[in-house]
């Protein structure tokens, strides 16, 4: 079958906060550019974040980058990448001051200035009191920041393929990335998006999980293209769940609510987070949270008549705060649990939120893979930004308000990268392989005359079921084994899945389809690398490594303090060391975490 | 659980030659909230079912329908509050493409027209534009726009004049840049709607304000657009 080509210096896969903030980049750069996106820019994810974007602006209280860095590296549970941690807090000003300027509607103090919010894990003086660095607009920061960033494409007038769903990464015989595969919604169509300089910013894939904060359409696809294309999977074990998803529903409840002064009560009414983070109660890290609210309902402290969740009260606060600084966590109360926030606690549980792991890259924004014994050598031509990238910032634990400055700050490196690579490349492309579609084509060409195969949607409910079952808050060493075995049958499965509709009109079973190809590559990653890591960090919390004098909080400094790679070839595991050294400061030494 | 009776509208250019309502009943579970809910289970018996959705928390803008004859978000809105048959259709006054997708590029052309982007030609400050907190409130009730085109495509003058009538949605953001302090083109903004289509097609009909699903009200938004022009003539 004849595919067409289409050419560009620059193809950006995704249109959400990383996307759209790489994409200014290069068209400000005057490079011909195609961003795709499977939804309209702004039906992006980041549209759903609420509480805020963390910079150390110290517009209320006195703040610094580096108290901001050190609040990421113990939130990371010292597995993030003090180079690329301080690359990003240092940056933060610089991308929220820029955001500010393109228009984004900030909430402002009476100074004028951007208004900043308390956030989890966020303290001042390296760890002593919760400080101001969130800066918000009400509870809506990733749809006025979305919406911003958009609207400055616009402006540099951005070339956009909406409604075009990326298929396969194309590379060439030297491991060269030279574009990708996508198809047109509204037709079916195939082609082939060539470049110069490839662009991952698909953002996450919490789809694997039956119970999550997110949309439909994170579904992990630029993880699934990588790892079909041979690139490891760096950290895929460390999920964090969010404390306050709505019971239920799943829809999340900001951690700006405590921020703003919301308590976490258990069945009599405690407020159980001051016996678990003295210091930091409610606001405390997410993990250290969800855990703590975990225990409680396990230890039958829950509230409700299967006393399965627990309450997130904010009946004590004025009126007008909720209604000005969260009317819309009001109206999700409403819609969601029929709860008028202003006068009951809103039933929250754990909730899968956020993808701490992905394709790795440095803090250029360019991806990097093992090669010949080096294990962190750049993938020419390709580059990750946002969820769907690991630099890695958010280690074992992602801080609140640090995944939108992670996309700020490396979608523009990667762009600059990018600007600068292709810049370094003048002269043609360099040749397709042969076939450079097939992958491809044999995709939809099976689902095309499956028969008698499974249906997508039991199969992705098998898929989630498993990952809500065996790999959750807490987890269990038979329960992580099963669920490996599990996944590994389940695969079988989605090798043989099979659609009724054959239209190539706005065909959403095909596009359902072909997305379960690449969630089951993310739970893959998930599980094997879940079940291989020997001890307790962060959000990765096992019941056969506890808190012992040699492993405070069960984590193994000694054999353990090192990154997962994991690649789709045999489910092969591989190790590499953490950066623990900064750019310019001190490195952060090792420390058990406390709240 | 209740059984309930749906009539969805239904169209394959492939293989329809005409648009037919398809009759069906769905058996409900208790977790079956929302509309979108109920649509994902269809599919899931019926996988040729085509509807935008994503963020299932009226945020994203994907899923506006007409249901039961009102514009509106198939994830906000409650099953237990609609009269059966629940009779969906595709967004009125939009080409369908397909099902209950519409071709959304008139609409998205409109947004387009009134350059929905800060213009300030001033070179930035190091640090943020201040705005006092009273200017910035003037921003609510506009910024909060999702572009789900529930308002648009319940206007009639938006249905005779897609093409030249700006409609309510592109209007209200047009009012989100005028309305600005650190926005410099007003005069420029309003001079692009002055005309006798692009604003002043709006007859104050408020079928936009019923149907917004964020409780945003475009005419106001255009009413005020209007005092502008008159205090800027005289
Ligand atoms: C409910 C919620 C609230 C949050 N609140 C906060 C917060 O307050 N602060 C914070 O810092 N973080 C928050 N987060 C996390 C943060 O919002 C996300 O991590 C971040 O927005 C992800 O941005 P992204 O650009 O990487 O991806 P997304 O915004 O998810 O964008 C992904 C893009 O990729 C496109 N895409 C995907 N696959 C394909 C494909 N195959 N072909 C073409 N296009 C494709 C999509 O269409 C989309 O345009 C929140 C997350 C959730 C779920
Ligand atoms: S008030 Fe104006 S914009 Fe709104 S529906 Fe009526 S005519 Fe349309
Ligand atoms: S004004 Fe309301 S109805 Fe109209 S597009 Fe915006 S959110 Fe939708
Ligand atoms: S699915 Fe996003 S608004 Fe309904």
């Amino acid at each position: 079958m004849n595919v067409t080509k289409r050419t560009f210096d620059a193809v950006i896969v995704g249109a959400g906060g990383a996307g759209l903030r790489a994409a200014i980049q290069l068209s400000e750069a005057g490079l011909k550019t195609a961003v795709l996106s499977k939804v309209f820019p702004t039906r992006s994810h980041t549209v759903a974040a609420q509480g805020g974007v963390a910079a150390s602006l110290g517009n209320s209280e006195e703040d610094h980058w580096h108290w901001h860095m050190y609040d990421t590296v113990k939130g990371s549970d010292w597995l993030g990448d003090q180079d690329a941690i301080e690359f990003m807090c240092k940056k933060a000003n610089e991308v929220v001051i820029e955001l500010e300027h393109y228009g984004m509607p900030f909430d402002r103090l009476d100074s004028g200035k951007i208004y900043q919010r308390p956030f989890g894990g966020h303290m001042s003086n390296f760890g002593e009191k919760p400080v101001r660095r969130s800066c918000a607009a009400a509870d809506r920061t990733g749809h006025a920041m979305l919406h911003a960033m958009y609207q400055r494409n616009v402006k540099v007038n951005t070339q956009f393929f909406v409604e075009w769903m990326a298929l396969d990464l194309i590379r060439d015989a030297d491991g060269t990335v030279l574009g990708v595969t996508a198809m047109e919604m509204e037709t079916g169509e195939v082609m082939i998006l060539q470049a110069k300089a490839t662009l991952f910013a698909t953002g996450g894939g919490g789809r694997i999980f039956y119970s999550s904060t997110n949309a439909f359409i994170n579904t992990g696809d630029g993880l699934g293209m990588a790892a079909r294309a041979g690139i490891p999977l760096e950290d895929m074990e460390f999920w964090q769940f969010h404390p306050t998803g709505v019971a239920g529903a799943g829809v999340l409840i900001t951690e700006g609510v405590r921020g703003e002064g919301g308590i976490l009560r258990n069945s009599s009414g405690e407020r159980f987070m001051e016996r678990y983070a003295p210091n930091a109660k409610d606001l405390a890290s997410r993990d250290v949270v969800s855990r703590a609210m975990a225990t409680e309902i396990k230890e039958g402290r829950g509230c409700g008549p299967n006393k399965d969740y627990v309450q997130l009260d904010i009946t004590h606060l004025p009126p007008e705060t909720i209604m000005k600084r969260l009317p819309g966590i009001h109206e999700i109360a409403l819609q969601f649990a029929s709860i008028d926030a202003l006068k009951e606690p809103i039933p929250v549980v754990p909730t899968a939120h956020y993808m701490m792991g992905g394709i790795p890259t440095n803090y250029s924004g360019r991806v990097v893979a093992p090669k010949g014994g080096d294990m962190s050598v750049p993938v020419p031509g390709l580059y990750a930004a946002g969820e769907c990238a690991c630099a890695s910032v958010h280690g074992a634990n992602r801080l609140g308000t640090n995944s939108l400055l992670d996309l700020l700050v490396f979608g523009k490196s990667a762009g600059e990268s990018m600007v600068e690579d292709i810049k370094a490349m003048p002269g043609s492309h360099r040749d397709l392989p042969k076939g450079a579609a097939d992958a491809s084509l044999a995709r939809l060409s099976r689902l095309e005359s499956q028969k008698g195969g499974a249906s997508v949607h039991e199969t992705r409910l098998a898929l989630q079921r498993n990952m809500q079952d065996h790999c959750g808050v807490f987890r269990f060493k038979d329960m992580l084994e099963k669920g490996v075995a599990n996944i590994l049958d389940i695969e079988q499965q989605v090798a043989q899945t099979e659609i009724k509709d054959k239209s190539k009109v706005w065909n959403t079973a095909r596009m359902e389809a072909l997305e379960l190809d690449n969630l089951i590559e993310v739970a893959k990653a998930t599980m094997v690398s879940a079940n291989a890591r020997l001890e307790s960090r962060g959000a990765h919390v096992r019941n056969d490594c506890a808190d012992s004098v040699e492993f405070p909080d069960g984590r193994n400094d000694k054999e353990w303090l090192k990154h997962t790679l994991w690649t789709r070839d045999g489910n092969r595991l591989e190790y590499k060391p953490v950066h623990l050294k900064p750019l310019t400061v001190d490195s952060i030494g090792l420390k058990k975490r406390a709240y | 659980m209740a059984k309930v009776k749906f009539s969805i509208y239904r169209f394959d250019p492939e293989k329809d030659e005409k648009p037919y309502m398809q009759n069906l009943e769905v058996e409900l579970e208790p977790s079956d909230r929302k509309l979108l809910d109920v649509l994902v289970k269809i599919k899931a018996l019926d996988d040729s079912l085509s509807f935008r959705r994503s963020c299932r928390e009226g945020v994203c803008g994907s899923d506006a329908l007409n249901i039961n004859g009102t514009n509106g978000l198939a994830c906000l809105t409650d099953i237990s509050s609609l009269s059966q048959p629940i009779t969906l259709r595709p967004l009125p006054g939009l080409p369908v493409v397909r099902d209950l997708i519409v071709d959304m590029t008139q609409f998205f052309k409109q947004y387009h027209s009134i350059k929905p982007y800060l213009i300030n030609d001033e070179p930035p400050p190091e640090t943020e534009r201040l705005q006092s907190p009273e200017d910035r409130e003037e921003l609510n009730g506009l910024y909060e726009c999702i572009l789900c085109a529930c308002c648009s495509t319940a206007c009639p003058s938006f249905w005779w004049n897609p093409d030249k009538f700006v409609g309510p949605s592109g209007l209200l953001n047009a009012y989100r840049f005028i309305a600005d302090t650190r926005d410099q083109a007003i005069n420029e903004r309003l001079d692009n709607l002055e005309d006798p289509y692009r604003l002043f097609r709006c007859h104050t009909i408020m079928n936009c304000v019923e149907v917004c699903p964020k409780h945003l009200n475009p005419t106001r938004a255009i009413g005020k657009i209007k005092d502008l022009m008159v205090k800027r003539a005289i």
